[in-house]
Parts: C-alpha cells; sequence; structure tokens
C-alpha cells in the first residue's frame, strides 16, 4: 500500500530530495559559487522529470487515500510547470550572474516552489490543495524579494506576501465552510455530496475559494498586487512568477471546480464567468497606459488569465482543453518574451522603459523580427499560435451557449492588440534617438528565437500537445 | 446552551476584523501580519467547530497543518519585513510606495 503511493509520487520525492541535497551541499561547500552548476542542474532534472512523467504510463491512480490524484490531466499540467520552470532557470542564469544576485538559494526556491506546484496540480482534497499551495506560495514570497538591498524588490515581496496571505486566508475560510457543509474534505466526497442539494453554505465556500484562488491567478478584481510585485521583482523572477505559478493555479481552479464541485456547473459557472470579462477588460485597457514593459506584461498576464478562464466558464471538456492549450501556449509565449526583456540593458545597467524600443530594427533587426512573431501572437493575430489558443476558448464558450462572452472576449482582445503593436511600432518606426540595447547569453537567445520559429511552425500539428490536452481534460470531466 | 452558529459567528467576526484590520490599517505592517493571523485563527475556529460538531476528525487535522504553515507564513512575513525595513528605515504601510499601484 505503502510502496503504491510512494510509486505514485516518485516524481515529488525526487525533486524533493534533490531540493534537500542541494541546499546541503551548497551550503557546505563553495555558497554562491556553485550557482550556475545548481542552476544547470535543477534545469535539467526538470527537464528530465518532465519527459518521465510525459512518457510514464497512462490511467489514473490516487495514493494517500485520496489525497493525491495522478492522472492524465495533472500530467499534462506537470509537464507544462516543469518545462517552464526550468526554461526560467536557464534563461535567467546569465542576468542573474551579470546583476549580482547569482545566489544558491534561486534555484532551490525555485525547485521548492515547482514542487507545491505539482503537489497542487494533483490534490485531490482541501488539505493537499492547501499544503501545495502554501509550499508554493511561500518558497515565492521569498524569491519575489532576493534583491534584498533594492528597496524595489523588497517592497514587492511585502506586497506579494500581504495579498498572498490574504488570499490564503480566503481559499481557507472557504474551506473551512465546504469542509463544514459537505462534511468531508476529499474532493470525491464532495462531488457526491452537491449530487443530493447543495446548502447555500457550501456556495458561499464555492465562492470564497474561488476568489482566493482567483488572486493566486490575478485575475481581476483581485489583481491589484501584480504589476507592482512585477515591476519590482528582478526580472527573471518576474518571468517565473508569469509562467509556472498560473499553470499551477489556473489547473488548481479546473480541478476543484470540476473534481469536486462538477455536478454544479451552472453555480461557478457564472462566477468563472464574471472573473474572465472584468480581467481580459481591466488587462486590456489598464496595460494602454504603462510605460515599463514588466509592468505591461503584468496586464497582459491579467488579460490572459481572463481568457484561460472563458475556457474553464464554458463548464465543458472542451472548454478543459482549451483552457490547457491555451496555458501551455501561453507559457511558451512568456518565456520568449520575458527572455528578451532580460537582456534589455543601456549602459550595463537593466531597463524596461518601452520608450528606448525606438528604432530597435535598425540595431537588431533578427531580434526585432523575433519579437514582432511574440507581439503578435500575444495579441492574438493569425496566423501565429496565439490566435488558436484564443480560438480554442472562443469556441469552448460559443459551444457552452455563452456566445455573449465570447464577443466580449474578442472586444477586449482587439483593445489589446493596441499596446502590443506599440511596442511593434517603437521597434520599426520609433523616433530616431538613443535606446536600450540587447546583450544576450546563447540560451536567451536560443530562447526567443526558438519561441518565435514555434510561435509560426507549430500551428501545423501543436506539436502533438492536443491529443494530450484531449486525454487531460477527459480524465477530470468524462 | 452554545451550539454551531454560536462558533461561526465568532469566527466570522473575527475573520472580518482581520480584513479589514489589512484594508483600513494605515500605520504599521506589524498590525497587517496580525491581522492575517487573526485570519487564519478564525478559519481555525470554523474547522474545529465543524470537525466537533460532525464527530469527523479531519477537521482538526486540518486545523493542525493550518497552524503550522501560519508558523511558517509569520516567520517569512517578519523576514520579508526586516529586509524592507534595512532598505527602507521604516514600516509604515504608507511608505510602501516605490512603485504606484
Amino acid at each position: 500500500m505503502l510502496t503504491q503511493d510512494l510509486h505514485t509520487v516518485l516524481p515529488e520525492l525526487v525533486l524533493a530530495i534533490y531540493t534537500m541535497a542541494a541546499l546541503m551541499f551548497a551550503v557546505y561547500t563553495g555558497k554562491d559559487s556553485v550557482t550556475s552548476a545548481l542552476t544547470w542542474a535543477t534545469a535539467g532534472l526538470m527537464a528530465a522529470l518532465a519527459l518521465w512523467i510525459g512518457a510514464g504510463e497512462a490511467g489514473s491512480h490516487t495514493a494517500f487515500g485520496g489525497l493525491f490524484v495522478d492522472d492524465a490531466f495533472a500530467r499534462f499540467a506537470k509537464v507544462t510547470i516543469l518545462l517552464s520552470a526550468a526554461a526560467v532557470l536557464v534563461i535567467s542564469q546569465d542576468f542573474m550572474a551579470r546583476r549580482g544576485l547569482a545566489r544558491f538559494e534561486y534555484p532551490i526556491l525555485l525547485a521548492l516552489a515547482t514542487i507545491g506546484m505539482m503537489a497542487m496540480v494533483s490534490a485531490g482534497d482541501l488539505m493537499s490543495l492547501y499544503m501545495g499551495l502554501e509550499l508554493q506560495s511561500l518558497a515565492l514570497y521569498v524569491v519575489a524579494s532576493i534583491q534584498r538591498d533594492s528597496a524595489k524588490s523588497t517592497e514587492a515581496g511585502l506586497k506579494y506576501f500581504v495579498l498572498g496571505a490574504l488570499s490564503s486566508g480566503l481559499l481557507l475560510y472557504g474551506a473551512s465552510l465546504v469542509y463544514g457543509y459537505a462534511g468531508t474534505t476529499g474532493f470525491a466526497g464532495i462531488l457526491t455530496t452537491v449530487q443530493h442539494g447543495v446548502p447555500v453554505g457550501l456556495l458561499i465556500g464555492l465562492v470564497f475559494m474561488l476568489s482566493g484562488l482567483a488572486f493566486k491567478i490575478s485575475a481581476a478584481p483581485f489583481h491589484m498586487w501584480t504589476p507592482d510585485v512585477y515591476e519590482g521583482a528582478p526580472t527573471p523572477v518576474t518571468a517565473f512568477f508569469a509562467t509556472a505559478p498560473k499553470v499551477a493555479a489556473m489547473a488548481l481552479i479546473a480541478r476543484l471546480v470540476e473534481g469536486a464541485f462538477g455536478g454544479i456547473t451552472p453555480q461557478w459557472s457564472q462566477v468563472l464567468a464574471a472573473l474572465s470579462v472584468v480581467s481580459m477588460f481591466v488587462g486590456a485597457i489598464a496595460a494602454i497606459g504603462q510605460r515599463d514593459i514588466k509592468r505591461l506584461m503584468a496586464y497582459s498576464s491579467i488579460a490572459h488569465m481572463g481568457f484561460a478562464l472563458m475556457g474553464l466558464a464554458a463548464g465543458t471538456a472542451f472548454g478543459v482543453q482549451a483552457m490547457l492549450i491555451y496555458m501551455a501556449i501561453y507559457v511558451t509565449m512568456n518565456v520568449g518574451t520575458f527572455a528578451f526583456v532580460m537582456s534589455l540593458e543601456m549602459g550595463g545597467k537593466p531597463v524596461t522603459d518601452i520608450g528606448l524600443l525606438n528604432q530597435f530594427s535598425k540595431r537588431e533587426p533578427l531580434k526585432a523580427l523575433a519579437v514582432l512573431v511574440l507581439m503578435f501572437s500575444l495579441a492574438g493575430v493569425p496566423p501565429m499560435l496565439g490566435f488558436f489558443g484564443k480560438f480554442y476558448v472562443l469556441k469552448a464558450a460559443v459551444d457552452a451557449g455563452m456566445s455573449w462572452l465570447a464577443v466580449a472576449g474578442v472586444v477586449a482582445s482587439v483593445i489589446g492588440a493596441f499596446y502590443y503593436l506599440r511596442i511593434v511600432f517603437y521597434m520599426y518606426f520609433g523616433a530616431d534617438q538613443e535606446g536600450a540595447e540587447s546583450r544576450m547569453a546563447p540560451a536567451q537567445w536560443v530562447a526567443l528565437m526558438g519561441v518565435a520559429v514555434i510561435m509560426l511552425a507549430a500551428i501545423v500539428n501543436f506539436f502533438g500537445i492536443e491529443p494530450a490536452a484531449v486525454a487531460a481534460a477527459a480524465s477530470l470531466v468524462g | 446552551m452554545i451550539g454551531l452558529e454560536h462558533y461561526l459567528a465568532v469566527a466570522a467576526a473575527l475573520f472580518v476584523i482581520g480584513i479589514f484590520g489589512i484594508f483600513l490599517n494605515r500605520k504599521n505592517v506589524i498590525v497587517i501580519l496580525m491581522s492575517i493571523e487573526l485570519m487564519l485563527l478564525a478559519v481555525n475556529i470554523n474547522f474545529v467547530a465543524f470537525s466537533s460538531k460532525s464527530g469527523d476528525l479531519v477537521g482538526q487535522v486540518f486545523s493542525l497543518f493550518i497552524l503550522t504553515v501560519a508558523a511558517a507564513e509569520a516567520a517569512i512575513g517578519l523576514a520579508i519585513l526586516v529586509v524592507f525595513f534595512r532598505n527602507r528605515g521604516t514600516i509604515e504601510v504608507e511608505d510602501a510606495n516605490v512603485m504606484k499601484g
């Protein structure tokens, strides 16, 4: 019994044991001088685990009396999380080394956060949901303020901590009500309870939990921490915030609403649809006035979360599939974009003002072209991959009879296109003045160009992620 | 006779006080940490009350988990507060304004 349970959680165990061994190793040997080796080792291990999970056995297993579920949905999310975390580690290594931030805690904390995310997407119980979420959040609070001599970075950490703790409180209060009215914390038990009538306390609990989780994915109106934290944290940390944790929290919402409250789709579908609409418009409109590319990416991520929520709001298996594909495309685009943002500097100092991108295409034609592809893809211009992500969620919403939501999504997407295209405009037609240069390490260059190529090449078959997403959605909703 | 609803009412009141403590407080970040603690303890009251009412031990196990995590959370919050204080020389909420959000 125990052997079987341990076998199910083996990938998490391997990563956890590695993390502790790496911590001991770094503390007792060279401290910060081993950072570079540690970063590559962590990224390598994460990529290997992603391959292992991706190629692993099919079917669903539960472990520890239903606390932990390993099914196709969890595996899809885990592969996405591990690969994006590994990619962020690889592209951030050079930035951290050059800015004197190469602390050995950085890869270790990221690995810890990743373990938390893997536990989150596999949660089959409110308890494992909470423990995974907190393992992720506590590691991320520290990472946000890792540049501890910078007023901005510590302020970002403080704001993230306060609002993150508040969201955990809301989530827990919701969890306590769900436990009280369902009589159990297991998702399977809650699912059977809601099939025989839904007490109002249970619904209040669900709404509290959804608002707590909306904080974590920075869906409006729970988004106010996002721009400040994205701006204040060092750029590699921002890149991490924008990728893996978003996938994990989105998958967690999917698991909660479909896995535990699958019988009462109409009740939560309206809540998710409202969050989705508000996020899309807040993300699209508030970003227009931003001059800082990291704040801009923060609002961009808010808008993207709105689109991903649209897939979930549909409440169908196809909606979950659309959400998974959307998140996979979203993290890929963000890895490429942040590889570019990290490389921007002026006089050896990192800069993030979009005005400094003027005439960037004259200085770096190839990189400008790659960024153009990325911006078009983020905006959802066909034939880039980003368009297909949006197309899937819009189709899911229309199929579920929520055409108004799809129309709102298209309108928000058109408004949002303005600020992505403005970056392209600055790069190609901006005023002729001194601007930022882009100094890239090979890993960043490969990430930027690779993602740009993927945005164009993957439209043929999505690199085969679609069948995996179909299987994942079927395992959750089916 | 004190029943379940009384415990729930106390917990709800404490929880709301905690939330207001975070949002209305304009003075001091330490007060925010205390408010967060208050919210988590209110949740614990809820869990223990439901658990004892239904005779199911899971709620009490959950509340032990929450206590542990809350301790870790407070430690991390204080650590971040210390580095913030070193940089800014103040822990007033209104001084956390390098970035306008």
